[in-house]
């Protein structure tokens, strides 16, 4: 065992040392690697961590909420819709939903206002989400103004700021009483934006469902694991930008392992030939390529997938920002609760450490197994 | 002894190694040092009824994914480019795609997850 | 010690440009003896001792190394008693660039796994045989044309072999390293090793170290 050991330490010296001949151009090719598993870990690591929370934040979201559809557009459910509801077994509460679009031209960003459910707002004071309070500058205390649709011009006061800590649910949020919504946006009494309604036993919420869209025709009913899909579904960055980002490492990559595979140089053959005709078997001659192959993609694995791991949960993936920000004016500052996913991380290891690890490997079965001799001509 | 290649290699591979150990503890620790902020927006979330994630505020069908109707999802036409750079991390919800193909199937059948008809309805 | 019987060796055997470069040789070396091959270029010299030094088998005949048939043993084997037997000194020196005459001398039992401070030992010791210790962390590419054949020299001995072969090792030095060379050569004898070399150089093949001289020409022994 301990000649083995010692064999591979000694097989090891040897190819670093023919790597060393070339030192630049092969840490330059350690680096394009690391770099190209530091991009894919970073993106992976992202998405999935923000598909767990998604799916933890939002499984208190309500189990059902009913739009109301007018020529195939989202409408206002009007007076007397909920009533139509009424005794549709299963239903264990529903409430009216006030919430709306603003455009605030003054940041050119937009929110979101709502009426809390849980009450407790004065008429003229408003909570707003912390990520809207930084954009605007503003804390407890302070007056600020908005313009209707109308013209008018309506003033609040911040009466509070949504924790920081929930930044990721309530960044733009503007919780106001449910008259100073109405007045905002002239919706008259008796008409609300949706429907939120509380099913008791979850087998029971696509019947309910079901019996809905039979007693509403012109509802629309958007089920709690619809939601939770869709945000599963969500960053799957299958689309263009993030490719594109690759595009360039892609290629970087691709020419260099290209070009490992396709043949050893004059130098590497009469190396091997050397080796063989020194004393080395076939066999010590693949061993060492395979840890020349081994030991670099190892290296630019552990490297890029812990530069990753960095970059995304302690620099909140900084580098992404401008992709992931998109348009947005508000986006939340919030830290990413890291969730890795062992099949994730053991699929980018196989398709980073294999495919080159073959790839030094193929060039040499044919010279590694020929004769000596020809290293004499 | 640190002359020799090998050595130094196998070093720096343990290193890392023990770096990527690091992560998956940071990890684990982090995930105990964030619950209680995480249990905050929870509340928030079932506070306030939310429906979805505040990450994009550039339109509706960005704002609320989970909420928009079907012809924002598609914006212009079913194939039309997106206009916003996030419409191309953003997919539309697969609840969308379902009904399409639905209506595509059968007439005024509702599918399974209970949405009415759009099209062709009086 | 060796003998060959009837050994043929073609290049490109069985194809439109096959090439015989042996035709048929029959020797015998003796054990402890410095035998050399002479000839003009093309005669075949560096086919045969390829072909004593396990580097290549013959497309016909056999060779016997201590009793023991060896031309037709598998790659394994055959590796096996190259490393162990045999030391061979190339024309070219086919050292190893990038890497120093220590590392050169201590390569061919790297496949051994034998301890590192061992064959450490075991290769300063030959680098001062060889009066080359002071240069012994220098790259090999950096050396002189006589230091670097004094390196690959010493990596022909670092396993120990019973029998050295080297290659035309005169052919490109001057006369004073070629007296030097011949100095290592009686050392090598005075260890009790079998030494074949091949030369067209009076100044080896006429010396007194030289037991035998075997005549070649066209890929037979004259």
């Amino acid at each position: 065992m301990n000649l083995w050991i010692e064999k591979q330490r000694y097989l090891i010296d040897f190819t670093l040392a023919s790597l060393a001949r070339r030192k630049w151009k092969n840490l330059g090719l350690l680096l394009v690697y690391a770099l190209l598993v530091f991009v894919l870990a970073s993106v992976t690591l992202f998405s999935h961590a923000l598909r767990q929370e998604a799916a933890r934040l939002l499984q208190d979201s309500p189990e059902l909420i009913l739009q109301r559809m007018v020529a195939g557009r989202h409408d206002l459910v009007p007076p007397g819709y909920m009533d139509r509801i009424g005794q549709i077994r299963g239903v264990q509460k529903k409430e009216g939903r006030l919430w709306g679009y603003y455009f605030d031209p003054v940041v050119k960003a937009n929110y979101t206002f709502m009426v809390s459910p849980v009450a407790g707002l004065a008429r003229g004071s408003i909570e707003i989400g912390s990520a809207m309070a930084r954009v605007r500058g503003l804390a407890a205390g302070n007056v600020i103004s908005f313009r209707s649709y109308t013209g008018d011009l309506f003033s609040f006061k911040v009466v509070g700021v949504l924790p920081r800590n929930s930044e990721l649910v309530s960044a733009d949020l503007v919780l106001l009483a449910e008259d100073d919504f109405r007045a905002f946006f002239s919706i008259p009494p008796g008409h609300y934006t949706d429907i939120a309604l509380s099913v008791a036993n979850p087998q029971e919420v696509r019947t309910v469902a079901a019996k809905l869209a039979s007693a509403l025709p012109d509802s629309r009913p958007i089920l709690r694991e619809e939601v939770l899909r869709t945000y599963a579904a969500i960053l799957d960055w299958r689309e263009g930008i993030v490719l594109a980002l690759l595009f360039g490492a892609i290629l970087a990559f691709g020419i260099l392992a290209w070009e490992k595979a396709s043949g050893l140089s004059a130098e590497e053959r009469t190396e091997i030939g050397i080796l063989k005709a020194i004393g080395w078997e076939t066999g010590d001659v693949v061993g060492m390529k395979l840890w020349e192959g081994l030991l670099l993609s190892l290296t630019a694995f552990l490297l890029g997938f812990v530069a990753a791991y960095v970059h995304v949960f302690r620099f909140s993936a900084s580098l992404f920002e401008s992709v992931l920000k998109g348009w947005s004016v508000l986006y939340p500052r919030f830290e990413l609760t890291p969730h890795i996913d062992g099949l994730q991380v053991a699929t980018l290891f196989f398709f980073t450490v294999f495919p080159y690890a073959a790839a030094v490997l193929v060039p040499i079965w044919r010279a590694a197994i020929t004769d000596p001799d020809a290293v004499m001509r | 002894m640190t002359r020799r290649y090998s050595d130094r290699a196998l070093l720096l591979l343990l290193l890392l190694l023990v770096a990527f150990a690091l992560t998956l503890a940071d990890a684990a620790r982090l995930r105990a040092v964030r619950a209680p902020a995480l249990a905050e927006s929870g509340a928030l979330v079932r506070g306030l009824g939310l429906t979805d994630l505040c990450l994009y505020t550039e339109a509706r069908y960005t704002r609320h994914p989970s909420q928009a109707d079907l012809h924002s999802a598609f914006q212009d036409h079913p194939s039309a480019l997106e206009h916003f750079p996030t419409g191309s991390i953003v997919s539309p919800p697969a609840s969308l795609m379902h009904f399409l193909e639905a209506g595509r199937e059968g007439n005024g059948r509702a599918p399974s997850s209970g949405k009415p008809e759009v099209s062709g309805k009086p | 010690m060796i003998e060959l019987n009837g050994v043929r060796k073609a290049f490109h055997h069985g194809m439109t440009n096959e090439f015989w470069a042996l035709h048929g040789i029959d020797l015998r070396i003796e054990a402890k003896r410095v035998t050399a091959l002479c000839g003009p270029s093309g005669s075949g010299k560096t086919t045969l001792l390829t072909i004593v030094g396990c580097i290549a088998r013959p497309t016909q005949g056999r060779v016997r190394f201590k009793e023991r048939d060896i031309s037709g043993l598998p790659e394994r084997f055959l590796t096996g008693i190259r490393r162990k037997s045999f030391g061979f000194v190339f024309q070219k020196f086919n050292l190893i660039r990038g890497m120093s005459a220590l590392d050169n001398v201590m390569l061919p039992a790297y496949p051994t796994g034998e301890p590192r401070r061992t064959l450490h030992g075991r290769a300063e010791r030959i680098l001062e045989q060889l009066k080359l210790a002071h240069r012994r962390h220098a790259h090999v590419e950096w050396l002189s044309g006589g230091e670097q054949q004094r390196v690959a020299i010493g990596r022909a001995l670092i396993n120990d072999p019973e029998v050295v072969i080297a290659d035309e090792p005169t052919a490109n030095l001057d006369s004073a390293l070629s007296l030097e060379f011949m100095g290592i050569l009686e050392s090598l004898v005075g260890e009790g090793r079998t030494v074949l070399l091949s030369s067209h150089d009076p100044l080896v093949v006429d010396s007194a170290l030289v037991h035998r001289v075997v005549n070649m020409r066209d890929g037979r022994i004259l």
